[in-house]
């Protein structure tokens, strides 16, 4: 019996001893003072020039759809317009 | 197309053609970088957003309290740029703000009563195309609010804790962005003008297509 709860005592101690072992021995040092952005090292610091592109990207994009949605909806009712006239004219 | 219109199409393409070339010439800004291009096309969006909005506003009162289906037409046309300049700017703002502040988004009185000054003149417009009979009355004191609100949004930034920067940015520009933003300003406001016109035209000929069917049944 004494064996079986020393073997569940080691069973519930070797996760602890797994995340402990993961650790490094001295951990770093807090970071105690402001880091700017452009200070980071290059793995760490966000890219602008996507971000620049897809805004002016998306202005552009917008602009052209609504002009196009537009088009399309001033074709359609010249269209319609056309057809109530001739419409009107035979009554 | 009329004589306004095709002066009014080549200005404004001709300043949106040049418009990148004098944003790359500006000056970079000194903490933000090349991300802060985005102002170029953020805030002219948004000035015109709000323009936008008090036009629809007054327009709506006119045509609330004077029975002025032309002004009517003028709020339709002015609630739907409303919507797209408030796409852009929802859009490039959280852009620029991913790289400035570290977040897409942060709920704070601008960025919030933006959204909402927005989602108003969605709901205009959602009113107006399925409420039925009546509901550009019901749309007309919507716009109202949304009127209301401009005023709000423009200094919640200057009475509310926030990470955007304040109404002054625009005033306290550097010279060389200044004459950037002052340009790419100036190509907003025509192309705003030019799409008003056009998106005014729609309505008034749709006005003569709804008369026209009425002529048609009797």
């Amino acid at each position: 019996m004494k064996r079986i709860v020393l073997l569940l005592i080691l069973l519930a101690l070797l996760p602890g001893a797994a995340v402990g072992a993961q650790q490094p021995a001295q951990p770093a040092a807090p970071q105690g003072e402001f880091v700017p952005v452009g200070s980071l090292p290059q793995a760490e610091q966000l890219p602008a020039a996507p971000l620049v592109i897809a805004a002016y990207a998306i202005v552009w994009v917008a602009l052209l759809a609504y002009v196009g949605l537009l088009w399309k909806r001033m074709t359609k009712l010249e269209r319609e317009l056309a057809d109530l006239q001739r419409r009107v004219q035979k009554h | 197309m009329s004589r306004i219109v095709v002066p009014l199409v080549l200005v404004a393409m001709v300043l949106f053609a040049s418009a990148p070339l004098v944003v790359a010439n500006a000056p970079f800004e000194q903490t933000m970088g090349l991300v802060q291009k985005i102002f170029y096309y953020h805030v002219p969006s948004a000035m015109l957003m709000f323009v936008s909005a008090l036009l629809c506003g007054i327009a709506s009162a006119v045509y609330l309290f004077r029975g002025s289906a032309a002004a009517d037409r003028v709020a339709v046309a002015a609630g739907e740029l409303v919507v797209l300049f408030g796409i852009i700017v929802l859009i490039t703002g959280p852009l620029w703000a991913r790289k400035a502040w570290g977040v897409w988004w942060e709920w704070d009185a601008r960025l919030t009563s933006s959204l909402l000054l927005w989602m108003i003149f969605l709901a205009y417009l959602l009113v107006r195309r399925f409420g039925g009979p009546g509901s550009e009355k019901l749309a007309g004191a919507m716009a109202l609010f949304g009127m209301a609100n401009v005023p709000f949004v423009h200094v919640s930034v200057n009475y509310w804790r926030t990470l955007h920067p304040k109404t002054s940015v625009v005033m306290t520009l550097a010279p060389g962005m200044r004459g950037a933003f002052w340009f790419c300003a100036a190509a907003f406001a025509i192309l705003y003008v030019l799409l008003l016109t056009l998106r005014k035209r729609l309505e008034d000929k749709r006005a003569v297509v709804e008369q026209l069917y009425l002529a048609v049944e009797d």
